[in-house]
Parts: C-alpha cells; structure tokens; sequence
C-alpha cells in the first residue's frame, strides 16, 4: 500500500510545476490524437490537479477503492481529458490508455463515467457534483473517518439550481471535510458566461462557507488556499479559483471559441510545440 | 399494530393521513418507516433521508429510533437524491423519501444518472403514487411508472399492501442498485395473507380462476380480488396475477397466466399507457398473442381534486369498474 501526499509534506513548488507541466503534455497528446477535446478546460485545471494529486489528497494510486481515500468528484464531466492525465500521471491508469480518449470502445470518453478507475461519479449532466460531495462527505463523518472531498464545479454550473441546493446542504450538514473548487474561468458553451454570477466567493459565503479567492494557475496560492481549508470549524470550504482558459498556450488563451476545440493535425503539432516552447 | 377501521364520512376529501380506501379492511400504521427501523437496527450501514416529507412519508419512526443516521435536506428534492447518491458511493444504503411526483418530475436526470447508472444503493420510496388523493395534478403520480420505466438498471416496484410493503423494505437492502418503491403510508390496509411471499422479479398468482384473467399491480391488486369475490356470486369465476415487480418485467409468468384465459383486464393505479398495461400488451405481442383485453387504469389526462371515491368512479378505477370488466366484458 503506498499512500501520497500523507502526511503532508512542505512545498515542493518546482516539482509541482513539473508536474502540472506534464499533464498539459498528455492532454495535448489525447486532444491532437482525437483531433478535438475540451483542452482550454483542461489545460486551465491543471495546476489545481496537480496540486491536488501531488501534494494535498490523501489516496493510493494501486488501490482507488480505498474506503480512507480522500475523493475527488470532478462535476464537469467534459474536463474528462485533465482527469485522465491525472490518473495517468498517478499511475491509476496506465500512460499507453490515454490515446483511447474519446474512441469507441474507449473507456476514456469524452465525459466522465464512473467506470474509469479512479473517476467517482458520472459526469457530463451539470450540476451534479457537489451535492454527491456532500453525500460522500456526510456518509464520512457519520463513519468517523477522517478522508477528505473536494469537488470541482465550474462558473457555468453556478446557474444550475441543484449547485445551490447542494451549497445549502453542505453548511447545514456541517462538512467541514469538505472543499469546493470552482472553476472561474469565465467560459460556458455558448461563449463567455452569460448570466450574473460573481460575486461568487460572497455568494458561497453568504451560504455558510469558508471561501477563499485564489489565481487557480498559481500553485503557491493553491497550496496555501488548500492549507487553509483543512481546518476542522465546523464549516464547508470553498475556494474560488479564477483559472486561464488554455494557460500554458498562449495561442489557446487568445482563442474567442475555447469551449470546445476542433482544429487540423498541423496547428495541434504547432500547439504542442508552443507548450513546450513556453513551458519546457 | 394492527386494527379494524370502521369507515369514513361520505364524499369527504381524505387528508394526509390514510390515502386509499379501507373502510372495513385491516391496517397497519406507517409500514414503512417501521420496518426500516427495525431493519437499521439489524444493518449499521442503512441511512434515511427525506426532503421535508418525514412526517408525510412515514419515514419518523426511523428517525426517532435512529436518529444521527436520519437527514432531512429540506424542500430540495434533487439535493436529496444527490446526496444519498454520495452516502451510496461512500459505502451507505440510502433509502430516501418525498412524494412521487417531486421524484419523478423534478429529480429525475438524477435518478437516472447519479443513482442508476452507477447501480449507487439508493431505495427510493416515493409516497402517493397513482390517483390516491385529492390534491390534483400536482400530487398526483400518474405517470411516474412510465417514466422509470425509461431508466436503465432502475428497478421498480408497486407493492400491494402491508403485508408486501414490509417485505420489500427489507428486500430492497439487497436488491444491487437503485430501486423506485410507490409507497403507501398512513393506515395502510393488510389484503395478502399471511403465507404471501415478495420475491424481487416475480409475480404471483393470488387467485387462479378460470373465466377471466386480471392481471394487476399495486393496491388495485387487492380491488381486484373484491372484485373477483362479488363476480363469483354472478357465476364468473376472475384470477387475478399481481405484478409487484414492474421492472425487471416478469413476462414469463405473465405470458404463463394469460395463455390460460380468453379474456383478459390489465388494472393499475397508473395511466394505461406506459405502464403495466403497455408491458402486458407489449409482451403478449412479442409472444405472438392477441386476445381481447379490457384496460382499467386512468386516461392521458390531469386529474381533478376530490375525494378518493369520487375519483375513482369518475375516472373509472373502482370497485364497480372491475366487477362489470368480469361479468360483462366490458
């Protein structure tokens, strides 16, 4: 049994950047091999994964059933492609799997299912996950087991209503083992977000929260944030992370349309080239 | 905690309380939350969650007698499915508890997908299925089979009476998955003997007869052995085939039954499309049958508030309606 990031351990910054720095490199790999994917997603939610996988979640990577692991419950089921170079740069899943992403028979679809090892819940119906998380969560406490949940949901699912009432459930029910990542990233299918949303850190506040407001593609910031949201008082913590559609391309930042990206073989070896031109 | 009820006040609209007819019958008190308290003394892995409905679901005797494993999420009924979905996944079996309708009409992509697909162990008992008070179209369930049906790896039951209700309580913690129950709460009358047997799947035969066939599922199950009973006095001699499991279907026995009758009805406390009605007709056609067949169930309609009685002669559901099915095939 080889459990990560327990105890925790200090700040190892540049090996986090390092590793965030591969997860670009697989999802761009999966992305140029399916020829689309939903990569500005991805490549915006690195650096929070990266964190998370390699120094704040508690998990064996040979054994992700383990009922003491701390979950991960990734409500936008179309960021898929970060959370199976996640799991590959884990070791849940092996390296070779990933160019499957998005092909028949794959089982690394575009939108999560709960049959990829290592992934909680099926995705890809929004406003789903952070009431499953406060149902993990609650279900922890009532064993008394001390593993933690942190769910990711996106700006564009704040205007689900059934985030809100999940929002509401996790204050009532006290789930202090609990931590909210919100993708900020300002993007939803149609375009930029549409409908009022911010202040979202207020709003979460206003609802019983913790909440902290943090640069999601600064992993200093994350792992203080992260820190922060151990502490046992009693309340659910959110942390409001305003991430960079495509960060780490310059190319797919300045993209208008970076919700879903579909582009020929050569400009995906022009933006693989860039990363590593960036990042290398 | 059983009893005799003596009857109740004409054309009187029946409150919260008992919902069906049981005027004479003998009943027990909340079933339900009885048995699910005695079974999560038995089980530490069973929680109860409602969403505002604990009083009107009968799901407070498990509270009482368990009360850290009892959660109420509050008017908010996908939060509710949502989070028994994550107790489920985290090792739990969740029964939770509102009205039909709020299940069905307003959780349903959760049902589907937080709950079925991942087969998660929530049991979902959802109280006033069919045309069973009057409330009208909003508290009536009437549709609520047809659109589980829909649902893949979901299965779905319709029990009789308390004598079935209690029975498939304690089934349903080993039934694998996500399971869709039509509760009955209140005074809930006891119509099976004592020998019957609920078996997940299976559908038993509670009267063989030999001139027409009922086949039926939930309470009208129970009307239709009255009914049977007064036919017997005009000569017809009705069986009647309760059908508890809608899904998975058990169109073996159901084509076993109907092959011995010329006549068929088909009774649910349902629309007559999309439900127990649409199975039987969808598996005898399969099976190559076509035989005469009389449907008793509720038109493609919202329904009207009132009291029970009154509902069920208007809309063709009562006692009457089954004995003329038998005597005068029609």
């Amino acid at each position: 049994m080889t459990v990560l990031n327990h105890p925790p351990s200090e700040v190892d910054l540049f090996a986090l950047k390092t590793r965030a720095l591969n997860l670009r490199r697989k999802m761009m790999m999966m992305a140029s091999g399916k020829g689309e994917g939903y990569i500005a997603q991805g490549l915006g939610m690195a650096d929070c994964l990266a964190t998370l996988y390699f120094h704040e979640m508690r998990y064996d990577p040979q054994n992700v059933g383990w009922r003491e692991r701390d979950r991960f419950v990734l409500s936008t089921g179309h960021y898929s492609i970060a959370m199976y170079a996640v799991l590959a740069e884990a070791g849940v899943l092996s390296a070779d799997e990933l160019p499957t992403y998005g092909l028949n028979g794959s089982r690394l679809p575009m939108s999560t299912f709960d049959e990829t090892p290592g992934v909680e819940m099926v995705g890809g119906s929004l406003g789903h996950g952070l009431g499953q998380a406060v149902g993990m969560a609650m279900a922890l406490k009532l064993d008394g087991s001390s593993a933690r949940v942190f769910c990711e949901f996106s700006d564009g699912e704040l205007q689900e209503g059934s985030t809100w009432e999940a929002a509401m459930g996790g204050a009532t029910f006290k789930c202090d083992n609990l931590v909210a990542l919100i993708d900020c990233n300002g993007i939803q299918a149609d375009g930029p977000v549409t409908v009022r949303i911010d202040p979202v850190a207020d709003k979460m506040t206003a609802f019983g929260w913790e909440t902290l407001e943090v640069n999601g593609n600064d992993i200093a910031a994350l792992t203080r944030a992260l820190a922060a949201s151990r502490e046992k008082n009693g309340k659910p913590k959110a942390i409001v992370m305003r991430t960079t559609p495509g960060f780490g391309i310059p190319t797919i930042m300045a993209r208008d349309r970076a919700h879903f990206v579909r582009i020929d073989n050569s400009e995906w070896t022009a933006l693989i080239e860039e990363l590593e031109r960036e990042n290398g | 905690m059983a009893e005799i009820q003596t009857g109740t006040m004409p054309g009187r609209t029946r409150g919260m309380g008992e919902l069906i007819d049981i005027a004479g019958k003998v009943t027990e008190i909340a079933p339900f939350g009885r048995t699910l308290a005695e079974l999560a003394s038995e089980r530490s892995d069973i929680v109860g969650l409602t969403a505002d409905m604990g009083r009107y679901s009968d799901i407070l005797p498990f509270r009482d007698a368990h009360p850290d494993r009892f959660f109420n999420v509050g008017m908010a009924e996908q939060n509710l499915i949502m989070i028994a979905a994550g107790m489920a996944k985290t090792g739990k079996i969740a029964y939770c508890t509102t009205y039909s309708v709020f299940i069905t009409r307003r959780a349903y992509d959760f049902v589907a997908l937080a709950c079925a697909h991942s087969m998660a162990n929530v049991k979902i008992f959802a109280g006033m299925p069919g045309l069973v008070n009057g409330y009208g179209a909003t508290h009536q369930a009437t549709e609520d089979l047809n659109m589980m049906r829909g649902i893949a790896d979901l299965t779905i039951i319709d029990p009789c009476d308390a004598t079935e209700l209690k029975q498939v309580v304690r089934a349903c913690a080993d039934i694998p998955g996500t399971v869709y129950v039509r509760n009955l709460r209140g005074k809930v009358p006891v119509e099976l003997g004592p020998d019957y047997v609920f078996e997940v799947g299976k559908a038993k035969v509670l009267r063989p007869g030999r001139d027409v066939g009922i086949i039926s599922t939930g309470y009208m199950s129970a009307r239709a052995l009255d009914a049977a009973a007064q036919a017997q006095e005009n000569g017809k001699d009705a069986g009647v085939l309760h059908v508890p499991t809608i899904k998975p279907f058990d169109a073996k026995t159901v084509l076993e039954f109907a092959s011995r009758f010329d006549r068929l009805v088909v009774a649910e406390n349902h629309k007559t499309s999309g439900g127990l009605t649409s199975l039987v007709i969808e598996t005898l056609y399969d099976a190559g049958i076509a035989k005469p067949l009389i449907k008793i169930g509720l038109e493609d309609s919202f329904f009207e508030c009132g009291s029970q009685e009154y509902l069920e002669a208007k809309y063709g559901v009562d006692t009457p309606r089954f004995v003329r099915a038998i005597v005068e095939g029609r």
